[in-house]
């Protein structure tokens, strides 16, 4: 059994020790002696968040199937151990092998969300490797940054050595091989990073030079030698059934965000929702054949003894061989597994599959109208109707369901305040479809919970170029929505939540912005902003002054409609779908124009360039 | 079918809660293929219960959890498929099934046995065991009357550890058949455990009142020995291990009035037997003891 990084006494003066201790079922062990390369696996945020994420488990387990290669995972220490790392000056450690992160070969840090960054940070810090790529020496490792949120990755540009574009399967092995050889040649770091460059899929932002315009926008964004690519193209695995995936998943001790299989059916959406960065950029849809994922369904309820299956992709209903699976899955009821399917269209279909798997009375119904009116959900592209909504609703509450959740965005581009009011309004209707069952056959009140977020425009999506609204113009539409919803005839069957508006604020800085922003990370990380995801550790005011001491304005990467021709910090990164493309549907948005789906329709978004995925299967 | 699985705790394992302890049994259970029953309902859950919550930090080889079966392979069979799914740090030690009607191991239990010990670098409770076993006696014989005062959630309250102290005593943990005695099996005393050596590591045996009426942490003792000794106590300073969960003998662990009275007539044979013998009749008897291998 391994020596353990931390004491006893530390372990047991924080909460939840079990984060630090490692031994999960089916951890892979190795000896780091016999490995070429060793790698840390990091998800910058606490231990039940990081474990619940798919994306690590199947690189996980690809890496260690490799012999040469031992890969560890490591997450970020919740602020009570952080504080006694730093007092006790303990270095950031592997829950496999409890050796410290500075001692690996590569530390990969997967970038799910803006608000993650200050942690990434954290974890840089408490490893004792510089933050500063620039600063890093040959003792080192590797600092690579992978994720939805690399597809900007400049405002993280000066911490990571290098970013790897796109779907994770792909070029890992290539890089392996050639760090492996690099190595074995007593090649420098600086070396490799000049070669790995040339792997398909990896940037490394230090061989890019960026300058300026007067009024701040970027003047050029260019390679600084001339066999360094001056564009990326995305990482795209185009056969998801003959490929890997973790068979075996790691089990935790503590319970964790997603306690459960998870089952990824598909990856792609073919819906093409304006405001949807996954919609786009993992373009084209590819479906996983239904033997295989059978196969790992069955084989990964047996290796983990988990309770509850779930199946995992941007809209569920859009399998083609759905009730095939989820009739398979049903035979394992009697084993006491649960089945969780998050992300179906509500019809007739999927209310006959939830009545079969879930308790009717204690689960609600989720539909994302995301817009109060059709008019503005045709700017989204969200095909969802009032006459869909109240259809799936009516056709849930004849069926026993009496909860009933609405997700919407405030500050979309074009919003009115008619598409605000409209949000109760229409939950409202949905109330009122209730009530129209008769008493004897409904089952008290219903309840219908209004959930809004602000929208932060996103790089890869039609809105890219859109503006968004200072934080108290956010705070004015909540309470518009707010104020409207006590107006509405079954009020007392209404709740509504919305968010704060200071990380949205934030969001959009990150999301779009350029290397500039990257200084402000830095400050507010050493102002002690952490954790900024957690509403309880999120300090706006340090943000704030971080932003003020850099002479960072945050009006200038929010408040303003970027011009069409504008160079935009993601703009050296290819992921298939076409600037022209997202431009003409930025154009169809403002004239409330649809697009139809990618099964409908082709609309030449560029990732045929892929060929394969539902491009090939519809061609008109 | 009733089944009372034993098994051990250590390493790093003694960071795993109750609770967690609890999951991780349901997610073993299916991964090893055992045919739990599950409760009716909407949503069914494995019919599993545990003796006697163990605290996070304390390492044991007495662990008890009680399942209901539809089926169920031999002992033996069921424990390899078990262990080979157990995470490094527990592992299996019995599977035994237990009369239709038994009560539940957590309604019987009535005793635990523990050892405590210094950790190094904290006050060391004595310098051999010889001296211990004075300590202990001044402590323990030489008191009749044990108050504490033990804050519980709303107030503080007063209690008499004496009469719930059924045993305490000194013991060398570097003599093999001491450790064997008393029954200890984690591998990572008896990997310290030297016995060539003069040296004498001193530790604590206890025998304490445990159950959900009333409940004595060693801890709770530890700490008023030290007071006693003018030895300073440090919560995290020292190693706390159980090795065994008991009822009481005279106890009947099953329900229904036949099935009470066969084994009360049972008892009462036994007893004959051991009176016959001159032998005492052991007041208590391990958790385990009460079922069969299958």
């Amino acid at each position: 059994m391994n020596k353990l990084a931390l004491s006893d006494e530390i372990l047991m003066s924080v909460d939840k020790p079990a984060r630090y201790i490692g031994n999960e079922i089916n951890i892979v062990r190795k000896n780091p002696q016999d490995v070429a390369i060793r790698f840390a696996m990091c998800f910058p945020d606490v231990y039940e968040i990081g474990m619940s994420h798919l994306g690590i488990q199947i690189l996980y387990d690809m890496f260690n199937q490799r012999e040469d290669v031992y890969c560890e995972r490591v997450y970020s220490p919740w602020v009570d151990l952080h504080k006694i790392l730093k007092e006790q000056n303990i270095p950031l450690f592997t829950l496999e092998t409890q050796s410290p992160v500075k001692d690996m070969d590569f530390l990969g840090i997967t970038i799910q969300y803006e608000m993650c960054y200050t942690n990434i940070l954290q974890i840089l810090d408490l490893s004792k490797i510089p933050l500063l790529a620039n600063e890093r020496t040959e003792e080192d490792p590797i600092v690579i940054g992978g994720g939805p949120c690399t597809y900007n990755p400049e405002p993280l540009a000066d911490f990571f050595d290098l970013f790897y574009i796109g779907e994770g399967e792909t070029q890992y092995d290539a890089l392996f091989d050639l760090y492996k050889s690099m190595r074995a040649q007593g090649g420098t770091r600086q070396e490799f990073l000049r070669a790995v460059c040339k792997l398909p899929g990896i940037y490394v932002p230090s061989l890019y030079e960026v300058s300026y315009q007067e009024d701040g926008t970027i003047a050029s964004f260019t390679p600084q030698y001339a066999d360094v690519p001056p564009t990326i193209l995305k990482e795209v695995q185009m056969d998801l059934t003959n490929t890997v995936y973790p068979r075996k998943p790691l089990v935790p001790y503590i319970k964790v965000t997603q306690d459960r299989v998870v089952l990824e059916i598909q990856r792609g959406c073919i819906r093409g929702c304006r405001f949807c960065q996954a919609g786009m950029i993992y373009r084209p849809t590819r479906e996983r054949d239904v033997n295989m994922l059978k196969d790992c369904a069955r084989e990964m309820l047996e290796s983990s003894g988990h309770e509850e299956i779930s199946l995992s992709s941007l809209s569920s209903s859009d399998y083609s061989q759905l009730p095939e699976l989820i009739n398979y899955l049903i035979g394992f009821k009697e084993k006491g597994v649960n089945i969780s399917l998050p992300s179906l269209r509500i019809d007739a279909f999927s209310l006959d599959v939830m009545s079969k798997v879930q308790d009717i009375r204690k689960s609600s119904l989720t539909f994302a109208p995301e817009a109060g009116t059709q008019r503005l959900r045709d700017v989204i592209n969200k095909g969802l109707t009032e006459e869909i909504i109240l259809n799936g609703a009516g056709l849930a509450f004849a069926g026993g369901w009496q909860k009933v959740k609405l997700y919407f965005m405030l500050g979309l581009p074009t919003e009115t305040e008619d598409d605000m009011k409209e949000i109760p309004r229409l939950a409202d209707k949905v109330a009122r479809r209730y009530y129209e069952i008769p008493k004897e056959q409904r089952n008290g009140k219903c309840q219908i919970t209004i959930s809004t977020s602000f929208f932060v425009p996103k790089p890869f999506t039609p809105f890219q170029w859109a503006s968004m609204q200072p934080k108290e113009e956010y705070l004015r539409r909540a309470r518009i929505v707010n104020e409207e919803m006590k107006e509405q005839l079954n009020r007392k069957s209404l709740k509504y939540n919305w968010h704060e508006a200071d990380v949205t604020v934030l969001e959009g800085v990150f999301a779009r912005g350029d290397r500039r922003v990257g200084q402000v990370l830095r400050k507010a990380y050493e102002k002690g902003c952490i954790f900024d995801s957690w509403s309880e550790f999120f300090d706006n005011g340090k943000w704030m002054e971080a932003f003020q001491e850099c002479g960072v304005s945050i009006d200038f990467y929010n408040l303003r409609t970027r011009e069409l021709d504008e160079i935009l910090p993601w703009d050296f990164i290819d992921c298939g779908v076409t600037k022209s493309f997202l431009k003409r549907e930025w154009q169809h948005a403002l004239e409330e124009k649809v697009t139809p789906n990618c099964k409908m329709q082709c609309n030449g978004c560029g990732a045929t360039k892929f060929e394969g995925g539902v491009c090939l299967e519809h061609q008109n | 079918m009733n089944i009372r699985i034993k098994f051990q705790k250590y390493g790093v394992m003694k960071f795993i809660g109750h609770l967690d302890m609890m999951r991780y049994f349901q997610k073993a259970i299916r991964r090893a293929d055992i045919d739990i029953a599950y409760s009716e309902g909407y949503s069914p859950h494995q019919i599993m219960s545990f003796a006697a919550p163990l605290g996070v930090g304390v390492t044991s080889d007495g662990e008890y959890l009680d399942i209901e079966v539809k089926s169920s392979k031999s002992s033996k069979a069921s424990m390899q498929s078990l262990n080979e799914t157990m995470a490094e740090g527990i592992t299996i030690l019995e599977y035994r099934k237990l009369p239709d009607t038994a009560k539940t191991s957590m309604s019987l239990v009535a005793a635990a046995d523990y050892l405590v010990y210094q950790k190094p670098g904290y006050c060391p409770l004595a310098d051999t065991s010889t001296q211990l076993q004075a300590k202990v006696e001044a402590f323990y014989e030489g008191q009749s009357h044990i108050y504490i005062t033990k804050q519980t959630k709303k107030r503080e309250i007063e209690m008499d550890l004496k009469p719930l102290i059924y045993e305490m005593k000194a013991i060398n943990l570097n003599q093999k058949q001491t450790l064997a005695r008393i029954g200890v099996k984690n591998p990572q005393i008896l990997a310290a455990c030297q016995e060539e050596t003069t040296e004498d590591t001193p530790a604590l045996f206890l025998k304490l009142c445990t159950g959900s009426a009333d409940n004595v942490k060693p801890e709770l003792v530890l700490e008023a020995f030290c007071r006693f000794h003018g030895i300073s106590y440090e919560p995290s300073g020292s190693y706390i291990h159980r090795l065994e969960v008991y009822a009481r003998a005279d106890d009947i662990p099953v329900k229904g009035e036949q099935e009470r009275q066969v084994y009360a007539d049972n008892l009462n044979h036994q007893r004959e037997l051991c009176q016959q013998q001159g032998i005492e009749f052991p007041k208590f008897l391990a958790l385990g003891e009460l079922g069969i291998d299958i």
